[in-house]
């Protein structure tokens, strides 16, 4: 043995204390964030301000339109990737074999991710509105969305479908279905939980994301009734309050709402998955 | 039989095209971005768009390089901040933390993934501008204060990727280790986490792609003042901030302009995207088949 300052024993104490004062810092920013935020922004928070109009740009009254924008973008952004992500995904996994052609798409959805949402916002600003023509409205906001979506949900079923075990599938040729049957009845039915966290992660990012939209929606204060109008989605709502100081008071009220609809959607899809993979395992 | 075969045929089609759907999409964005971006390129000039120092587009001057170093130092110096962190709190949770522990750090992982980037800009903007300027001076809108912020919104990024690159380090090599006398610290200093460096630094620069390309927690925090700062608690402006903040009153050149920083910014990421793909293709090739 060499002789060091401190013996393999105490160095591996030191590291351990260093490790867990690592997690614990992890989790006090959390807790300090998330805390402050909803300390501060519960009292702003009731059904009068979820369900009222913003009166003098958002100075006082209530995210109502805010909400529906929100609601609109999301579900925009969730009817068009999904589709396309879940395609994508079954295509590579069951039909693909063309390596080139996969590495290909492969480091295509690498890119898109990886693509800065403010230039998703200049692309939503001269494709979606001027050069389709789609105008400042929820639909331009949704599609940019969508885009910026469908690589999580694309990689995550992707990884999903891949670890089904080829038993599954062998079971369904043996019993003469076809490819697509077997897709479509046995690989697809398997693989929905890590399918619905998949989308669920696209959905959040879409949910929390303004910078890619803030040049498509059109950032108006009324309530979008159809998918041609504009609208304001909450987090540029927020971005608009704190940054031209509009009304504290309310933009606190606006982020504690956002952080909420965060937390709560991972915590039911957290539970929701573990329901479901119990049950099938469970069998 | 023919009718399952040409639906089978039709599906396996319409399927080939999502796939390529991304690929479309990029080459949509990449088109479209250069034809409103090029202009400025062509006007201005190239070099004097990239290496000018001066952007006042009342005076139709638009040179970017001020906003380049700022997007550069903001990062580097976010990162420097959230490495260590991350890399131990990846190394606790893949080889540390007993399982309960790590049932607790999981979804606080996912949680701060989740966090709005607007809701970090605002939390910087009422709780550490005032901090940093009680402390340190200045109005508090600083580099520094940007970094701060990017540092959190890159950890799960970082601890993410570089736990799944540290879990996937064979078992054999631990048990290897740990059979042969060393410690637990031993085994990941000396073993694990030279395994597992190539997805460690994958990781990282996949966060420093996030840091550069953030956007509006940036500003909120940064002071956007165009120059190259002299100290870390002054205020600089990235690239992405300066698309966000003139897009929406910008005509003419001014609006190229603003499309031409976005290339730029387009290239940077490709480029650090490239160098994680290569860094993770050489490795591979270097050990022969396994994963070392």
């Amino acid at each position: 043995m060499s002789i060091k300052i401190w013996s393999p024993k105490i160095s591996q104490k030191i590291m351990n204390a260093v490790f867990i004062i690592s997690g614990i810092i992890t989790i006090l920013l959390l807790v300090l964030i998330i805390g402050y935020i909803l300390i501060k922004g519960l009292p702003a928070v009731s059904l009068e301000f979820i369900f009222s109009d913003p009166i003098d740009s958002g100075k006082y009254g209530g995210i109502f339109p805010m909400i529906v924008s929100t609601l609109y973008v999301t579900a925009i952004a969730g009817v068009v990737a999904t589709p396309l992500g879940i395609g994508a995904a079954v295509y590579m996994t069951e039909y693909a074999s063309e390596n080139k052609l996969v590495k290909i798409i492969r480091f295509g959805s690498e890119t898109l991710a990886s693509i800065p949402s403010i230039v998703f916002g200049l692309f939503g600003l001269t494709f979606f509105v001027l050069f389709l023509g789609l105008g400042w409205s929820v639909l331009s906001g949704g599609l940019v969305l969508a885009m910026m979506a469908l690589p999580t949900i694309f990689q995550v079923s992707e990884v999903t479908i891949t670890s089904i075990p080829s038993s599954y599938r062998e079971g369904s040729y043996g019993l003469g279905a076809t490819k697509w049957q077997t897709i479509y009845r046995v690989v697809l039915p398997a693989a929905i939980p890590g399918i619905v966290t998949g989308v669920i992660l696209g959905m959040t990012r879409a949910i929390s994301e303004a910078a890619a939209v803030m040049f498509a929606v059109g950032a108006s204060l009324s309530v979008p009734i159809s998918i041609f109008d504009p609208g304001r989605p909450l987090p540029l709502h927020l971005y608009i309050l704190a940054t031209e100081g509009i009304s504290l008071e309310n933009a606190y009220g606006t982020a504690a709402v956002l952080v909420i609809i965060v937390l709560a959607i991972t915590i039911i899809s957290n539970w929701a998955v573990d329901k479901y993979q119990n049950k099938i395992m469970g069998r | 039989m023919d009718k399952n075969n040409l639906s089978e045929f039709i599906i396996e089609k319409g399927l080939f095209i999502m796939a390529i759907f991304s690929i479309i999409i990029i080459f949509l964005i990449i088109s479209f971005v250069l034809l409103e971006g090029l202009p400025a390129f062509e006007d201005y000039g190239f070099f004097q768009f990239i290496f000018g120092l001066t952007w006042a587009p009342n005076d139709s001057q638009y040179g970017v390089f001020a906003m380049i170093i700022g997007s550069i130092c903001v990062t580097l110096l976010a990162m420097l901040m959230a490495v260590p962190l991350s890399l131990l709190c990846a190394i606790f949770m893949a080889e540390v933390a007993p399982s309960k522990v790590r049932k607790i750090l999981k979804p606080v992982i996912e949680t701060l993934s989740g966090i709005p980037s607007v809701v970090y800009g605002f939390f910087g903007l009422i709780v550490l501008v005032p901090i940093i300027r009680e402390n340190f001076g200045g109005t508090g809108f600083s580099m520094f204060t940007a970094s701060l912020i990017l540092a959190v919104m890159v950890l799960p990024t970082i601890i993410t990727l570089s736990q799944d690159s540290l879990r996937s380090v064979p078992h054999e090599y631990r048990e290897a280790s740990l059979g042969l006398g060393a410690t637990n610290w031993q085994t990941i200093k000396n073993i694990i986490f030279p395994a597992a460096l190539p997805g460690i630094i994958t990781s990282i620069i996949l966060g420093m792609g996030r840091a550069i390309g953030e956007t509006l927690a940036v500003i909120m925090v940064a002071g956007n003042v165009v120059q190259i700062p002299n100290s870390i608690f002054d205020p600089v402006r990235t690239l992405t901030a300066n698309i966000a903040i003139e897009m929406g009153y910008a005509t003419g050149l001014h609006y190229n302009a603003l499309f031409g920083t976005g290339i730029v910014l387009f290239i940077i990421i490709i480029g650090l995207l490239v160098v994680a793909n290569y860094i993770q293709h050489k490795y591979k090739v270097d050990v022969g088949g396994g994963y070392l």
